[in-house]
């Protein structure tokens, strides 16, 4: 049911993980729908230059924390702004329609995460 | 990936030898039509028949009391269904459209039950305990004098619990209510005697002990006088008309016979044992259902902090393959009714694992998943936010 990436992004998950030092976090979903995303962000003049998460859930939602953090890795936080769960999904070759949920949870985390750094940097986006 | 440890034996069973023996005369040479007259489709119709003699000797009910259908969803839908449309059933002819379950029933007998209440019936759906056990006196104080129906299960599929049936059907028959259980996952693993449980109407799958698939059966106590299912013509006494699944009838026989004769499965029970202390090993993991009054194959589990689906996804890649209770493996966003009846919080309920052992299995099976799972939830676990917290 899931594509060669998803399972590729499931099986050696990138940047997994926390970041002691990370000046922006974000954590989305609950425990009782069953996934919770955590992102760790170091970001360097509005860049991302380091990324960790982790994550409680199925296959789908640790792939799509996985390639969401890929994707906004390096980028500018404006840039990063404007990944969607399409994009995240479509880099994972699809998701089963049942699962596409998962992918609205990592762009949810990222864009908490980015929100957090905003915040603490009284920047407005 | 070579190797294949099979240990989601209540989802279903690998054809066992016997089954299949006796499937091959009517896949082939036999294949005449059990309602026709010449020789080859006599010989279909006495393998029905002799396939329902086995059966109601095996649960201790009569041949006219069995009849064959298509799966163990069709046996309960049949039965539900009949038993709710009071003018339809003779038994029930002054009884209303009341039907008392459990929380715990599978999903073919709580969406029959469903289907019902959205055409007037009214259903009371009894909780059960963290074992999950009906309490009999709030049964007792469910029946009213329009109840039509108890239905409930004879072993649960998820946790392995095995519910009094007897004792239930006690209490039905001093109340005059029908009974109807769902003794798939229960036939073919304990001893299931239609007598000694006190049921009027029972039903099972072949696949769940070396059956074909697409099998079923109901048995009807005599007098209930069961309406039919299908119209057409006279196959299984008028009752459920269409051309018999010859082969597949004679391999649930078969099967159910070679199954008793392994019974009771206590190697099947010492593997299922050896699964539950060596996985209690693993920090923050629960047992779950009836310690003592549970099915001998089946091993359920939750582990703290892990989905289930990504354990499953886990265990697959070690040729292991088991099943979960976890939202995400039934596509639903809520985890198994039945963990949540039985009391889990739903975070805990989201990684609970199903492990049943049946007859092929081996020792070597068990070392194996005992050997893997340790580092499956180990790694799960360092990827979840959950554990880290906690």
């Amino acid at each position: 049911m899931y594509s060669d990436k998803v399972m590729e992004h499931f099986t050696n998950p990138r940047n997994i993980g926390e970041l002691p030092d990370a000046n922006g976090v974000g954590e989305v979903g609950n425990s009782k729908c069953g996934d919770i995303m955590k992102v760790f962000m170091k970001i360097e003049d509005d860049v991302i230059v380091d990324i960790r998460f982790k994550t409680f859930g199925c296959g789908a939602a640790v792939a799509t924390s996985s390639m969401a953090t890929e994707l906004v890795k390096g980028k500018t936080i404006e840039e990063a702004m404007k990944v969607t769960n399409k994009s995240v999904a479509e880099a994972l070759d699809g998701l089963p329609a049942i699962k596409m949920h998962c992918s609205l949870l990592a762009e949810e985390a990222i864009k908490a995460a980015i929100q957090n750094y905003c915040e603490r940097e009284n920047k407005v986006l | 990936m070579n190797k294949t440890v099979y240990l989601d034996n209540a989802a279903t069973t690998r054809l066992s030898d016997a089954a299949f023996e006796a499937m091959l005369p009517y896949l082939t040479d036999g294949y005449g039509n059990p309602s026709s007259i010449y020789s080859i489709g006599r010989e279909a119709k006495n393998a029905i028949e002799n396939a329902r003699n086995t059966v109601a000797k095996a649960i201790g009910a009569s041949p006219e009391e069995i009849f064959f259908t298509g799966s163990g969803t069709e046996s309960d839908n049949w039965a539900i269904k009949s038993a709710a449309n009071a003018a339809l059933f003779a038994a029930n002819a002054k009884k209303g459209r009341h039907i008392i379950s459990s929380a715990i029933e599978h999903p073919a007998v709580l969406n029959s039950l469903k289907n019902l209440e959205k055409n007037g019936c009214e259903v009371t759906y009894l909780g059960v305990d963290k074992h999950g056990q009906i309490d009999l006196d709030e049964l007792r104080r469910a029946i009213r004098s329009d109840t039509a129906l108890i239905t409930v299960m004879t072993a649960n599929n998820e946790i392995g619990t095995i519910l009094p049936i007897s004792e239930i059907g006690k209490i039905a028959k001093q109340h005059g209510v029908l009974l109807h259980t769902d003794a798939v996952q229960a036939v073919g693993h304990i001893p299931v005697d239609v007598g000694e449980m006190n049921v009027d109407l029972l039903s099972f799958s072949g696949h769940k002990f070396g059956g074909a698939k697409g099998v079923g059966v109901l048995y009807a106590k005599k007098g209930l006088l069961l309406p039919p299912l299908l119209h057409g013509g006279e196959q299984e006494r008028g009752r459920r008309a269409g051309t018999e699944n010859v082969a597949g009838i004679a391999s649930l026989a078969a099967a159910l016979d070679a199954a008793l004769t392994r019974l009771p499965l206590s190697g099947v029970e010492q593997m299922r044992n050896r699964l539950r202390d060596g996985l209690l090993q693993i920090p923050r993991s629960h047992f779950t259902g009836d310690p003592t009054n549970r099915l001998p194959g089946i091993a359920s589990f939750v582990f703290e902090a892990i989905e289930g689906e990504s354990m499953l996804l886990m265990l697959d890649q070690c040729g292991i393959c088991a099943s979960s209770g976890s939202a995400c493996s039934s596509g639903a966003l809520d985890p198994s009714h039945v963990l949540l009846a039985i009391g889990l919080p739903h975070e805990i309920a989201h990684g609970s694992l199903r492990l049943s052992v049946g007859t092929d299995n081996t020792d070597e099976d068990i070392s194996y998943v005992l050997e893997k799972m340790p580092g499956i939830v180990a790694r799960l676990r360092s990827m979840s936010p959950l554990w880290n917290e906690s």
